[in-house]
């Protein structure tokens, strides 16, 4: 990578973070809602996109992992009257814990079985939200969520609200960076690209898989403790395995194991059907052909077309040079 | 291409301005489930939606101006539904119309308040109007004042002393058992058996053997039409022989189509249904029908409703007024005879529900005979 | 006693639609590792071809006709064509993710253009119940049960039996090897998808009037048939079959004896229970391909 294309880089993110403060302040609570929940799924997605972008496993229950979150955040912020700081912590301990429990046995078998152990779990995890009331109220779900004090500010007020999911989305993205980038995420990455050689240079690969879904489940809780104030109410309807499915959707149209997938598979998922509502009852059917069509061009998802036009690029400058220099010695007396 | 658009805004402004001159349209806001779980409801009410507003505007509209509306979809998400809402209110309509389900209601009855605006909806959950929102209305009889009905026709006609519970697992169907139980307790009326039953099911064996262990004196049955139509084949296979007793979703036109002789037998309360033996409902039943190629639900009814409700109130204001709407809707009593869009003669209280006759039907041959009219309270 | 009789013949006849419909999955999965999310739509579709058909005027037997060349067309020679040669080469999960989209378009494509209402449709096996063994069981149950069981036979002699089903097993196998020893690979990959279309039109046949045609209706199905293959283990037909049979069987026996309110997670936690102790699933065979 060149000095220009790095400042570029910097330049074009400067300008991305500064339109997503700016630009939304004269929006309509719509348009802010939507954004906020653009930022909360990006987030989900993101976590899916560490568990199976990076570490190469497929889990099925990233929605009910937002469910868990959502629920602690409503039943610990209505019942119990404690700060949402205090279901984020529980959310996380909670989702890790269950993940890590999950992908054990699952893992020891034979790793892709961790999907399907994963889907029979989010069908389970949307029973007990629907069937034990006396904890999550049950179908009747969860109403007058409160949102939180930040730092003595109070974002009942949609913008504020958003301020607050967007700073939640970058404190959790400045932590996946720095993940990637240590010796876990190394590890997380080698998995994927070669178990056998990860294996061999003495990675414990199933604590490292294990690791990466563990933690990838922790931020579908983070999600969901925003999601329950973002809605201010649940039930358990939005956590069943669509949501999963969802996701998963969200990560590999976006491009799963690139870093911003994430962001941009869940604008597609989010904003793509609002856009296209104006087609009335077309918009989900046009959605879903959108969809397939992306994916039959670029299967590795949007970021994938990026990849192989800098790709192309490259081998076009290198074979270029390579020409030139072939002149220079053709042309040399 | 540039003049194409000045064109275009030339027409659009002259347009506007025709339309100006004989009041500007009449802004509504629909927010229903169209696709999801509850597609068929939101579909209904959709359609009832449109059928009225066709009427109203061929017919000169409300007040010399036309009704105008916007279907939104919810996608039968709650949270989906908040976003829709909060578009609508955004653009500021006259009245705000659905969401069906009783979850979408109450996530999105807060923000109908807040800005002002009246909220027509068709959720039958029991709580949602006993929270003192004063913007919120129904269009059919809410679960605390059927089933009260029902449990009091199965204590004294049916005199039953054990009544098993078979329930859809959703918001409607909870909402219904729990209330229903309520009542049994006040009538001394034993639950011989608690069944909840998943939306979508096809295999009622199970659920129908749990009731034939507990052998009780009657079956009160609450599931949607499809399933109802399900449970009343397999109630006949394995010839349990009590009375079942049930609501509108269980003695409707569409479960008899469906079920075939299995429905017979089968009683309910309906407040809202095709089939009442009104001239105005069956002439809206055809008219409907012609138009949309099936026979709606009561869903159908309550969208078509919800638009005379409105043109109702508003003629009675004299005038197109969003913030004086909700209160002049409250105590007010709609006759079919000098509105025929309302069907049926209908009060509204305080709270936004609803007072207005109701019937007791069986079904007999494949068709639904009334066996009682339960007359309007007041 | 009688009742748990009850329980057991209710309960295969809902197993056998689920088996009917997952032994499609599987088969799609052995030639082409394609996971198809859509395979309840699959199911869905077909009774809305042959309704359209019957609305346009023609007898119900030309609309079965109809609607099995149809679906042939559309979910066997169009699927393949249109959407897994393209994205077959780049690995299972952005083919399995296209199919999750095709779902919903083929849901709302069937609700914008159909209806959202459930159409009651005509049954092929009259409606009626017989008495056997002092257990009721309505005609349309032992139908399915006997077409499942027809399919079964069917598929294995074809496999086991002719040189086409030889080859389509050696496809399965190992699609390398085979196109080395001159089978036509790409052909015995179509046939799969060809007797899936074939099936799931069968199914939709059998289940929608049990079912209703609606458009929602492939939901429940493709959830319980996808669990019903994995649990049956995802590589064998047979296991597939024993799969959904089980299932059925197993959803009646929690909703009678467990609760009814928790009746759908006990198959789910005997699928993790098998995973833990038998990953292959009941009938497969261990997997050598790794994913």
């Amino acid at each position: 990578m060149t000095a220009t294309g790095k400042y570029l880089r910097i330049a074009l993110g400067i300008a991305v973070i500064a339109a997503l403060i700016i630009v939304p302040m004269n929006f309509n609570r719509y348009g802010l809602y939507i954004l906020s929940q653009w930022a909360v799924m990006t987030i989900a997605a993101m976590g899916l996109n560490l568990t199976l972008g990076y570490a190469g496993q497929v889990s099925l229950a990233q929605g009910a992992f937002v469910g868990i979150g959502a629920y602690a955040a409503a039943i610990m912020t209505t019942q119990g009257g404690m700060p949402l700081i205090a279901a984020l912590g529980v959310a996380i301990v909670l989702c890790f814990a269950i993940g890590w429990i999950l992908g054990y046995p699952a893992l020891r078998v034979q790793h892709h079985y961790l999907a399907f152990v994963t889907l029979a779990f989010s069908t389970l995890a949307f029973l007990v939200f629907r069937n034990e009331d006396w904890l999550t109220k049950g179908i009747y779900g969860i109403s007058n969520i409160p949102r939180p004090n930040v730092m003595g500010f109070a974002t009942n007020r949609p913008l504020p609200f958003y301020y607050f999911c967007l700073g939640s989305l970058a404190l959790v993205s400045l932590a996946m960076w720095w993940l990637i980038r240590s010796p876990w995420g190394r590890a997380f990455v080698a998995l994927r690209e070669n178990p056998v050689r990860a294996l061999s240079l003495g990675i414990d690969t199933r604590r490292y898989t294990l690791m990466a879904f563990a933690i990838g489940s922790a931020l579908g809780g983070v999600a969901g403790t925003l999601y329950a104030p973002l809605t201010q109410y649940i039930d358990p309807v939005p956590f069943n395995l669509s949501l999963s499915l969802d996701l998963l959707m969200m990560v590999i149209v976006g491009g799963s194991g690139f870093f911003f997938g994430p962001f941009l598979g869940a604008m597609i998922a989010v904003l793509l059907p609002e856009w296209l509502r104006f087609t009335q009852g077309y918009y989900l059917m046009l959605y879903a052909v959108a969809v397939m069509l992306l994916l039959i061009y670029s299967p590795t998802g949007i970021l994938g077309i990026l990849d192989r036009y800098l790709a192309e690029r490259r081998t076009k400058a290198a074979s270029a040079l390579r020409a030139v220099a072939k002149s220079r010695l053709e042309t040399a007396p | 291409m540039r003049s194409g658009i000045f064109a275009g805004l030339l027409l659009a402004t002259v347009s506007a301005a025709a339309a100006f001159a004989q009041g500007a349209p009449i802004k509504l806001a629909n927010v229903a489930e169209l696709s999801g779980g509850g597609a068929t409801v939101g579909n209904n009410w959709k359609n009832g939606i449109d059928l009225a507003i066709e009427e109203i505007n061929t017919k000169g509209g409300v007040l010399g101006r036309k009704l105008e509306v916007t279907h939104a979809d919810s996608q039968s998400n709650p949270g989906v539904a908040r976003a829709q809402v909060q578009k609508a209110l955004d653009n500021e309509p006259y009245v705000l119309l659905g969401p069906g389900y009783s979850g979408s209601v109450k996530v999105t009855s807060p923000l109908a308040a807040e800005a002002g605006i009246a909220q027509i909806m068709g959720g039958e959950a029991a709580e949602l109007t006993q929270g003192g929102n004063k913007f919120l209305f129904r269009t059919s009889f809410g679960q605390q004042s059927s089933m009260p009905k029902v449990a009091k026709y199965i204590n004294d006609e049916l005199k039953a002393k054990s009544v098993a519970i078979v329930w859809v697992n959703n918001d409607f169907g909870k909402g219904g058992r729990d209330v229903i139980t309520k009542e049994f307790a006040k009538h001394n009326i034993k639950v011989a058996a608690d069944i909840s039953t998943e939306a979508g099911q096809a295999d009622f064996a199970a659920d129908v053997s749990k009731i034939k262990a507990a052998s009780p004196d009657a079956v009160f049955i609450y599931l949607n039409e499809e399933e109802s139509a399900r449970m009343l084949k397999e109630l006949k296979r394995q010839s349990i022989s009590v009375p079942l007793m049930g609501e509108t979703t269980l003695v409707g036109q569409k479960v008899v189509e469906l079920a075939g002789d299995a429905a017979n037998g089968a009683r309910g309360h309906v407040g809202l249904t095709t089939d009442a033996p009104v001239d105005l409902v069956k002439a809206f039943r055809e008219k409907f029908l012609k138009k949309y190629n099936y026979v709606p639900d009561h869903n159908g009814l309550k969208g078509y409703l919800a638009i005379y409700m409105i043109k109702a109130t508003t003629e009675k204001m004299g005038k197109v007024d969003a913030k004086a709407f909700a209160d002049n809707l409250h105590g007010l009593t709609i006759k079919a005879a000098s509105e025929p869009g309302i069907l049926m003669d209908v009060t509204f209280d305080e709270k936004g529900d609803i007072d207005r006759q109701g019937f007791l039907v069986e079904i007999v041959d494949g068709k639904q005979v009334v066996k009682q009219v339960l007359p309007k309270l007041n | 006693m009688s009742n748990l009789l009850d329980l057991l013949v209710a309960g295969l006849a809902t197993g056998a639609i689920y088996a009917l419909v997952a032994v499609g999955f599987t088969l799609l999965w052995q030639t082409s590792q394609t996971i198809n999310f859509a395979q309840g739509e699959f199911v869905m579709l077909p009774a809305f071809l042959m309704l359209a058909v019957m609305h346009a005027g023609a007898p119900f037997w030309l609309a079965i006709i109809l609607g099995i060349l149809l679906s042939l067309l559309l979910l066997g020679l169009g699927f393949k064509l249109l959407l897994v040669d393209p994205m077959l080469r780049h690995g299972v999960l952005p083919l399995a993710i296209a199919t999750m989209a095709l779902a919903i378009g083929m849901k709302e494509a069937v609700k914008q253009f159909f209806s959202a209402e459930a159409s009651p449709f005509p049954s092929i096996v009259p409606a009626g119940d017989v008495s056997i063994l002092g257990t009721v069981v309505s005609l349309q149950s032992l139908g399915v049960l006997a077409l499942a069981i027809a399919v079964v036979i069917g598929l294995t002699m074809l496999l086991n039996r002719t040189s086409i089903g030889h080859q389509m097993q050696a496809t399965a196998q190992n699609p390398t090897v085979a196109r080395i020893i001159g089978v036509p690979v790409e052909r015995m990959i179509l046939m799969t998808f060809l007797i899936n279309a074939f099936l799931v039109a069968l199914a939709s046949l059998l289940i929608t009037p049990i079912y209703l045609a609606k458009f929602s209706s492939g939901e429940v199905l493709g959830q319980a048939a996808f669990i019903a293959a994995i649990v049956g283990g995802f590589n064998q037909v047979r296991g597939a079959i024993a799969g959904g049979l089980l299932i059925g069987v197993v959803d009646n026996l929690a909703a009678a004896y467990v609760s009814t309110q928790y009746r759908a997670a006990v198959p789910l936690i005997l699928l993790i229970v098998i995973i833990l102790f038998r990953p292959q699933g009941l009938l497969g065979r261990p997997e050598e391909r790794t994913v």
